[in-house]
């Protein structure tokens, strides 16, 4: 069960769509959606190395001709604020407990709903996945309450009972929606050799499910980097030492709203990471994974 | 329409009026940790070594540089430390922080409204045993003195101010410094007549993020203030005047008719108009606009801060429409209350009120001071708009900012359909009404 | 900055540690039990760090919101079904509602259609992951870089002025006259402009799972369908969106529930004037501009209610899908 080698798509292997007019069609419509979602990006990319009265004086593009004009002026900006290195690790320490807590948790309780028997099993798994709706305002004041009762708010602990509980839902429904369409004969011929439902779990859910973990992954690392609320509530009056980047970042922009420009800067600062994340498991969304044992 | 029965030349003569007396050496001979009131730094010398005070506001970017310069002196006078957390959502924080008392030692209150309820909660700390509040009361402008008092007691004091109502003009088109236009009538017949090249009389933009409408709300509330004067204004916000009266239909008219209408790109550009930069328009050639209306604190954002006070931008106070009401002001500030009563924080509370600490922000420009006694002011313009605050003889606070929130957000949002065009001024104040018949009940 | 290090190695080892000893530590204390009692208790040992996590987090609030929605602002006094006949009676929240339909419908199609489409168009490219990467990057941005993002995007200057507004720019080049997209109440445009940002940040979302269900679809079917003849059409049509329908209602979903819940881009980038409130940001205001808990609380019990026929389908659904696995 390695990672496939190549990224190579199938549809490059002769046979795949051959009629080249159906070609023309695919690579048009492509290039026509990269470009309308790149546009907006590219047009806060180019102004993050504008000046900020230029800015909101004329439009991005005018960036790109000359006199361009361009300043690294809003990164250096951005990158002198107080307490920003800090911010960057709190921000680590915060999302990665917050990323692997949910998902094992998720995937024990995914397991289960997928291949073990027990009564009410689906009502309880609607139940749970009802719970997306769920609004987190609606739940600070209560986990607050109990926080500063057991005296953890303030600590990277607390961010991360939250955000495994605010994170469950959607990881428990996306994992058993995976777990459950492997085939039955596996997990059937891996009990007949004798394997425990854990080895069962380690060997073969798992690692067969690594697509779907690393899109989950992916969802709940840019879920948590990109939080400000639950850290700011959880953290924020206690202990401000361990407040995350976003908090920061936030505070770029004045009381009345000013300041706003460096936004741009901050915002490519702080997208760098989970970019990273994304293409580094990006290479698990490959075919192959599943050495296509999964049942068509 | 009432507005131009009342002319009244002697306007801007109360308002700009001398400030300063002599920088005190100030604050409190407090209770418990007594710092001396006597001659030196008034930075409390309490010994506070090792501890800290939290403190959230919404200061952010220069104002969060500014606050932590003037808290300096007293870190290095105590050595305790303050941690601050500068955030626009301290709604959110406080609500759930008052609900379940996990709280900062000191914070940024979102307005006098807010301020009572914390205090009936229990959560706010009254300071009448903190302060020296006979030294605070003489010390700051008195409607601030109360604007921070519920129930008899002090809990919000103000550590800086801003004053609104004031016209912003560029000299460089004509200039009104020494002959600003005494009535609401001159402004439009002097505006008109020396427009000039400028497209428009007005800059008008009222976009503002999740508080989008309110530069129109505080339009209104300046046209009632100068036409209708101090005391409807005070029934108006307080639930005790209908939308749908006269005073309150002749704002809107005002403002519809001589605002709206004559200004740069109409109603729909004012609505997608950041309020930072809706005066821009007075730098560009030919101006956008004549005239732009804004409170003291422009002169930090959009396009001013690039720009010479005195020689690029100069402001003239809001003209008056009754004569009888021509030195109302309307100020406003940042309350700032204390949820923790430690040592520490008591100590930096005292010290936040004192003139020495209060002209450290006013030094570094973009604030005025709360305190009559702090008045390093960086200009001319400053110095002006500071003692518009300290002396003003008639002052009133923001009217929508005192209304029950659901009442302000009403008004604010009212006001953008309105200045879109979407919706009549007969509608908009039925709504209001309608709205007030909810807000002012719970 | 001894404290970091510690924090460090939790972070690493720690947490994962605990949890995989947990699951192994369950089998360990199954041994006590008969060989009969086993299967019975094994799956709540499983389930029981999730159950624990949610009830505490999630279903613990919920009671107190529900019987929160049935006081008054203050909470101290019950006042029956008040704030829900607040909620059907008031002229901005049945005008939310009414967004909210449009977002249900529009977010879901969108974001689901154009997530389908690209997933499947970039299974026959070269440049598979570069595409891909291009539609996730909005995923990456946060709320307030996005409303940042599409200010440049909707900016509006009068009518004769320099549009610096993206799409005003390209108006004003095909000699069209600016929109204040924002603004413009015509057919709900300006909902429909906020949809767009939505959509723009979720089709990512939706893209990353759908390409991962369809990768796990074993490709010897799709060979042999095309050895028999069938046309591109008829195996999509035929055999890769029947097996991707679970995949799909999972996505979806997920998507309703989002733009049931959907604010910050409301919040943010109109504040719900002109007509674009939506019930989420109702709520918020209630709670944490008006302090009135009874009220938001009733708003979201309304949200809590509004999935029950969309959980009902997701129970046909996992009922189908186990009976064909």
């Amino acid at each position: 069960m390695t990672t496939a080698a190549s990224t190579r798509p199938r549809g490059a292997r002769p046979g795949w769509f051959a009629r080249a007019r159906g070609r023309v069609g695919v690579h048009a419509v492509l290039a026509i959606l990269m470009i309308v979602w790149l546009l907006p990006t590219v047009g806060l990319l180019v102004n993050s190395f504008r000046q900020p009265a230029a800015v909101s004086a004329s439009g991005w593009w005018e960036g790109l001709t000359p006199p361009y004009d361009l300043t690294l002026e809003n990164y250096a900006h951005v990158l002198a604020r107080n307490g920003i290195a800090d911010a960057f690790i709190n921000s680590l320490f915060i999302t990665i407990p917050a990323t692997v807590i949910p998902i094992l948790v998720a995937a024990f309780a995914a397991y289960a709903f997928s291949w073990m028997e027990f009564r009410g099993r689906n009502l309880l798994f609607v139940v749970v996945v009802g719970l997306l709706v769920v609004p987190l305002q609606t739940t600070l004041i209560p986990i607050l309450r109990l926080f500063a009762s057991l005296g953890i708010n303030g600590q990277f602990l607390a961010v991360w009972l939250a955000h495994t509980g605010y994170g469950l839902p959607f990881a428990i429904y996306l994992l058993r929606n995976y777990m459950g369409g492997l085939p039955r004969e596996v997990f059937e011929s891996a009990a007949i050799d004798g394997a425990s439902p854990v080895t069962s779990f380690f060997r073969l859910a798992l690692p067969m499910s690594v697509p779907v973990i690393a899109a989950l992954a992916i969802f709940q690392f840019l879920f948590v980097w990109n939080d400000l609320l639950v850290s700011l509530i959880y953290i924020g009056a206690a202990n401000p030492d361990n407040l995350p980047l976003t908090v920061n970042l936030a505070n770029l922009v004045n009381s009345l709203g000013g300041g706003w420009q460096a936004l741009g800067a901050a915002a490519f600062l702080s997208m760098a990471l989970p970019l990273v994340v994304f293409f580094s498991l990006q290479r698990f969304f490959v075919r192959g994974i599943v050495g296509g044992s999964v049942k068509g | 329409m009432t507005r131009a029965r009342y002319l009244a030349p002697l306007m801007a003569l109360g308002l700009v009026l001398a400030a300063c007396t002599s920088a005190s050496p100030s604050a409190s001979p407090g209770t418990s940790s007594g710092p001396s009131a006597s001659a030196g730094p008034s930075t409390g010398e309490d010994d506070l070594t090792g501890q800290s005070v939290t403190v959230i506001g919404t200061w952010g970017d220069a104002e969060e540089e500014a606050f932590l310069a003037m808290v300096k002196p007293w870190e290095d006078a105590t050595g305790a430390t303050v941690k601050y957390t500068g955030t626009r959502d301290i709604n959110t924080i406080l609500t759930t922080g008052v609900a379940s008392g996990v709280l900062p030692d000191l914070a940024g209150l979102p307005g006098p409204g807010q301020m009572a309820e914390y205090a009936a909660a229990g959560a706010l700390k009254p300071l009448d045993d903190v302060l020296d509040i006979a030294t605070y009361e003489s010390e700051t402008a008195s409607g601030l003195v109360s604007l921070g008092q519920a129930d008899g007691s002090t809990f919000g004091v103000f550590i800086k101010a801003s004053v609104k109502g004031l016209i912003w003009f560029n000299p460089g088109l004509y200039d009104y410094t020494d002959n600003a236009p005494a009535t609401w009538d001159d402004l439009l017949t002097q505006g008109a007549a020396n427009q000039g090249s400028a497209q428009a009389l007005w800059c008008l933009g009222i976009e503002s993020g999740a508080a989008s409408g309110w530069p129109a709300t505080d339009w209104i509330e300046q046209i009632v203030l100068h036409q209708a004067g101090p005391d409807v204004y005070n029934q108006w916000w307080a639930g005790d005047l209908a939308w749908d009266s006269p005073e309150i239909r002749g704002a809107f008219e005002v403002y519809m008719n001589d605002v709206v209408g004559k200004s740069f790109g109409g109603g729909t550009n004012a609505v997608a108009t950041s309020f930072l930069t809706a005066g821009d328009p007075l730098f560009t050639s030919p101006q956008g606009c004549e005239f732009f209306h804004q409170a003291s604190f422009i002169t930090g954002l959009g396009d001013f801060p690039n720009r010479t006070a005195g020689t690029d931008y100069n402001a003239f106070p809001f003209p008056s429409i009754n004569a009888a009401y021509a030195n109302a002001v309307e100020g406003a500030g940042d309350l700032f209350g204390m949820f923790h009563d430690t040592p520490a924080a008591k100590s930096l509370m005292r010290y936040l009120v004192t003139a020495d600490a209060q002209n450290i922000w006013v030094r570094i420009g973009g604030a005025l001071s709360a305190n009559k006694n702090a008045s390093d002011y960086p200009d001319d313009i400053s110095s002006t708009m500071g003692s518009m605050v300290a002396n003003a003889e008639m002052l009133v606070f923001d009217a929508s900012d005192q209304m029950p929130a659901a009442m302000n957000e009403a008004f604010w949002s009212t006001m953008v359909s309105l200045t879109n065009g979407s919706i009549t001024i007969d509608k908009a104040l039925s709504d209001l009404d309608a709205v007030a018949a909810d807000a002012y009940g719970s | 900055m001894d404290d970091r290090l510690i924090t460090a190695i939790v972070v690493v080892v720690g947490v994962p540690g605990v949890l995989v000893g947990y699951i192994w530590g369950t089998e360990q204390v199954l041994r006590l039990f008969g060989g009969r009692m086993q299967p019975r208790i094994r799956p709540w040992l499983w389930l029981l760090p999730a159950l624990g996590f949610l009830g505490v987090f999630l279903v613990y609030p919920t009671i107190g919101t529900i019987l929160r929605s049935l006081q008054d602002k203050a909470g101290t006094e019950f006042v029956g079904l008040a704030n829900y006949a607040w909620f059907f009676s008031n002229d901005n929240a049945l005008s939310a509602l009414k967004n909210n339909v449009l977002w249900v419908v529009f977010l879901t199609v969108f974001t689901v259609g154009i997530g389908l489409l690209i997933s499947v168009l970039v299974d026959r490219v070269r440049y598979e992951s570069v595409a891909k990467s291009v539609i996730f990057v909005p995923l990456a941005v946060s709320m307030v870089a996005a409303g940042v993002i599409w200010k440049f995007m909707y900016e509006y200057r009068p009518p004769g002025e320099v549009q610096i507004g993206t799409l005003n720019a390209a108006l004003g080049a095909v000699g069209s006259g600016p929109v204040a997209f924002l603004q413009a109440q015509d057919f709900s445009m300006n909902t429909f402009a906020l949809i767009a940002v939505m959509t723009w940040m979720w089709t990512g979302f939706a893209m990353v799972i759908i390409s991962a269900a369809l990768k796990a679809i074993n490709p010897e079917l799709l060979e042999a369908a095309r050895m028999d003849g069938a046309n591109e059409w008829q195996v999509f049509r035929g055999i890769i969106f029947p097996l991707l329908v679970p995949t799909l209602a999972v996505v979806s979903t997920t998507i309703v529930i989002t733009a049931l819940k959907a604010f910050d881009v409301v919040y943010t980038m109109t504040s719900g004037n002109l007509e674009t409130d939506v019930i989420a940001n109702l709520m918020i205001k209630q709670m944490f501009s008006f302090g009135d808990f009874g009220r938001a609380s009733a708003i979201a019990v309304v949200l809590l209610l509004a999935i029950v026929p969309i959980m009902l389908f997701n129970i046909r659904q996992f009922r189908s899908q186990e009976a064909v696995r």
